[in-house]
């Protein structure tokens, strides 16, 4: 009895022996990171967390940043603005840390930008709203592709069939809202007519009063703008009103789960996307194709799933981090400056070039068209 | 497309979508009726029938029928545990703290439901394909004739239990004064059990019809389960016609308030419904002289 015990003090002892060396060591960086692990948003939110965690287990393995290691503190902020604002404050009051990650949606992005910049801590956001970093904002960056840049392949691309009535089917979200604004701000300056303008909200299971009365006018396409599940229904909805126009998604599906969710009426549906999904159909001169098949095959070595470009965002911001710390050092003013200064980074969502301008980094190029052929999604040349 | 398609369109789908609150909406008027108190976690078994099918559908390869079977056995024996642990040990509290403590309830359930099988979203196959039927003008598919049929079926077997078999009107008897009931030798606690039992099996199997079209999630449970209770309200907490039109009729203003006004508007359609007819009629729109209960 009395040996058991005599056995666990001197564990303990051991124990905090060992933990005392590993305080003597350079102190490690601490990074932040909001992400919505749970909650409505946790789609995306889930992967960003596994990958920004993957990333910093891959770099530790190797030696750190320049021989200390990285520390990576995670909040979940369920979706939730509040959360994502109690968030920031610990990890800026208690946490002290150098720079945050996160978080995972424009609304929360939104709430909490005053607090940063009042911080002067550097942020990348993993959100895609365009009102982030539009103005720019001296701290904050984002990585997530602006929705601007994806109304515009779409209409790219409908300007080459000669579609110029078009219907929209927005969710009543953050996303929803600020891709719908695009969509209407856009078409007017590409002289498309809008004939129906709906709106469906982020809990709805049916669709079929909107689509109804898009069936009843005379678009030529249907363009929806949501993230799953609503666009799955939107999709079963189309099929069931036996609408045959063709139906248009945001990147905000770009996922395996939208095909999986919406079945055989997937079928057709075209979306932007960035390339992460279609990476084994890119060409080998592409910058990209490395980075994206080798995030895509350690993603699903730790995880048992494909990694998604939900997940390449928070890639792509942990890595301009890492480059910015391996240039400047641990100050956050200097990696905010770094930041500012990286151009030409082949990353998940596209090619990043920031400047004193543009803190979203990225061109039209960023996306490609997809379209689901047989259950997968097929680059549309 | 003409002004009386669209109309008909509106109307077959606000009536699928009132045919699914309706079925809902029985599962609280029994319990209401058996015991007094309104089970908020009713929309939990319409997620649980949806969630166990697609986990035995998808993770243990079963067929589709077995799946089901299983999937409403399971969601009933949770309704039993549920009984047995949080209301009966409670005899003799208030329906209010019962009511309470079928929230908790709720919401443990829910987030049992998300630690075993996550935040996604998952779609169950559809029974019988994909393809639209025409109806004068309008479209459905044919796990809208599901919904149908299996509403009309489960309304008939409701009421030909309730009316002409001892436990049925052994149930209603104890819905009118279970201590009289009790004196003539009912086993109330058996009854209210039971209750519970139909409850489950009924919500579980709405959840399991509809999620082909509407997908389910861990938290489904929470609107379908609103959209339920108000077609109950409407329908004056009976277990007959009045929660079949009160659900008819919460389906079809969603959908028609949602064609002609906003889409926008469709859940404040609903809420307003339920706010007026509290105010209004709190004993419901279709109860004349003595309506009876359960």
């Amino acid at each position: 009895m009395f040996k058991s015990i005599w056995r666990i003090f001197f564990a303990l002892v051991i124990t905090l022996l060992m933990a005392g060396s590993v305080i003597a060591a350079p102190p490690p960086i601490k990074i932040g990171a909001l992400f919505s692990v749970s909650g409505p948003a946790a789609p995306l939110g889930e992967p960003e967390r596994n990958t920004a965690q993957m990333l910093v287990n891959e770099i530790n393995k190797a030696g750190g940043i320049k021989g200390r290691q990285l520390e990576l503190i995670v909040i979940d902020t369920q979706g939730d603005a509040t959360k994502a604002v109690q968030g920031v404050n610990k990890l800026i009051k208690d946490d002290k840390v150098v720079a945050i990650i996160g978080p995972s949606t424009t609304g929360e992005s939104m709430a909490i930008l005053n607090i940063v910049e009042k911080a002067e801590i550097p942020l990348i956001t993993c959100a895609a709203g365009s009102k982030i970093t539009d103005p720019v904002k001296k701290w904050i960056f984002k990585t997530a592709q602006n929705d601007i840049l994806a109304v515009a392949r779409i209409f790219e691309y409908l300007k080459k069939q000669k579609i110029n009535k078009i219907a929209l089917l927005t969710v009543s979200d953050g996303f929803g809202s600020s891709g719908r604004e695009q969509l209407v701000l856009q078409s007017k300056e590409a002289g498309f007519q809008i004939i129906s303008d709906e709106t469906y909200g982020p809990k709805d299971t049916d669709m079929t009063a909107q689509l109804t009365k898009i069936r009843g006018g005379e678009a030529q396409a249907i363009i929806c703008w949501g993230t799953n599940p609503g666009p799955a229904i939107v999709a079963r909805n189309v099929k069931q009103l036996g609408i045959k126009l063709p139906l248009f998604m945001s990147h905000g599906v770009s996922s395996k789960k939208f095909i999986e969710l919406a079945g055989d009426v997937a079928e057709g549906i075209i979306l932007p996307s960035g390339r992460v999904i279609v990476a084994n159909q890119m060409s080998n001169k592409e910058p990209q194709k490395k980075k994206l098949l080798s995030y895509i095959n350690s993603y699903s070595k730790l995880y048992n799933v494909e990694g998604d470009h939900f997940g390449g965002h928070a890639w792509d911001a942990m890595m301009l981090l890492k480059g910015a710390i391996e240039k400047g050092g641990d100050n956050p003013a200097a990696i905010r400056d770094q930041l500012e200064k990286t151009k030409k980074f082949a990353g998940i969502g596209g090619t990043f070039s920031y400047s004193p301008q543009d803190h979203a980094g990225l061109t039209k190029d960023a996306f490609v068209l997809v379209q689901v052929k047989n259950q997968a999604w097929t680059l549309v040349k | 497309m003409d002004n009386s398609s669209q109309l008909a369109q509106y109307i077959l789908s606000g009536l699928s979508n009132g045919a699914i609150y309706a079925l809902i909406g029985f599962g609280f008027a029994i319990i209401h009726n058996a015991t007094g108190i309104i089970n908020f976690a009713q929309g939990e078994f319409v997620m649980l029938g949806g969630m166990l099918t697609i986990f035995f559908l998808v993770f243990l390869q079963l067929p589709l029928v077995p799946a089901i079977a299983l999937a409403i056995t399971l969601a009933t024996v949770v309704g039993i545990v549920f009984e047995r642990l949080a209301i009966r040990p409670l005899k003799n509290a208030k329906p209010l703290s019962l009511i309470i403590i079928t929230i908790g309830a709720s919401i443990f359930l829910r987030g049992a439901a998300m630690l075993i099988w996550g935040k996604d979203t998952h779609a169950l196959p559809p029974f019988s394909g994909n393809d639209p039927l025409y109806i004068a003008g309008a479209t459905i598919l044919p796990q809208h004739l599901w919904i149908f049929g299996i509403s009309i079926l489960i309304i008939i077997l409701n009421k030909a239990f309730f009316n002409f078999t001892i436990t049925g009107k052994a149930m209603r008897a104890c819905a009118y004064n279970s201590y009289a009931a009790s004196l003539v030798g009912i086993d109330v606690k058996i009854m209210v059990l039971l209750s519970f039992v139909i409850s489950a099996a009924i919500g579980s199997m709405a959840g399991i019809i509809i999620a082909p079209l509407t997908m389910t999630s861990y938290d489904v449970g929470i609107m379908l389960g609103l959209k339920g209770f108000i077609a109950v309200i409407i329908g004056g907490m009976s277990s007959g016609l009045g929660t079949v039109l009160g659900g008819l009729l919460l389906g079809l203003l969603e959908s028609l308030g949602a064609g002609y006004i906003s889409a926008s508007y469709k859940d404040a359609i609903a809420f307003i419904i339920l706010l007026l007819i509290l105010f209004v009629r709190p004993e419901g729109l279709f109860k004349k002289k003595e309506t009876q209960r359960v």
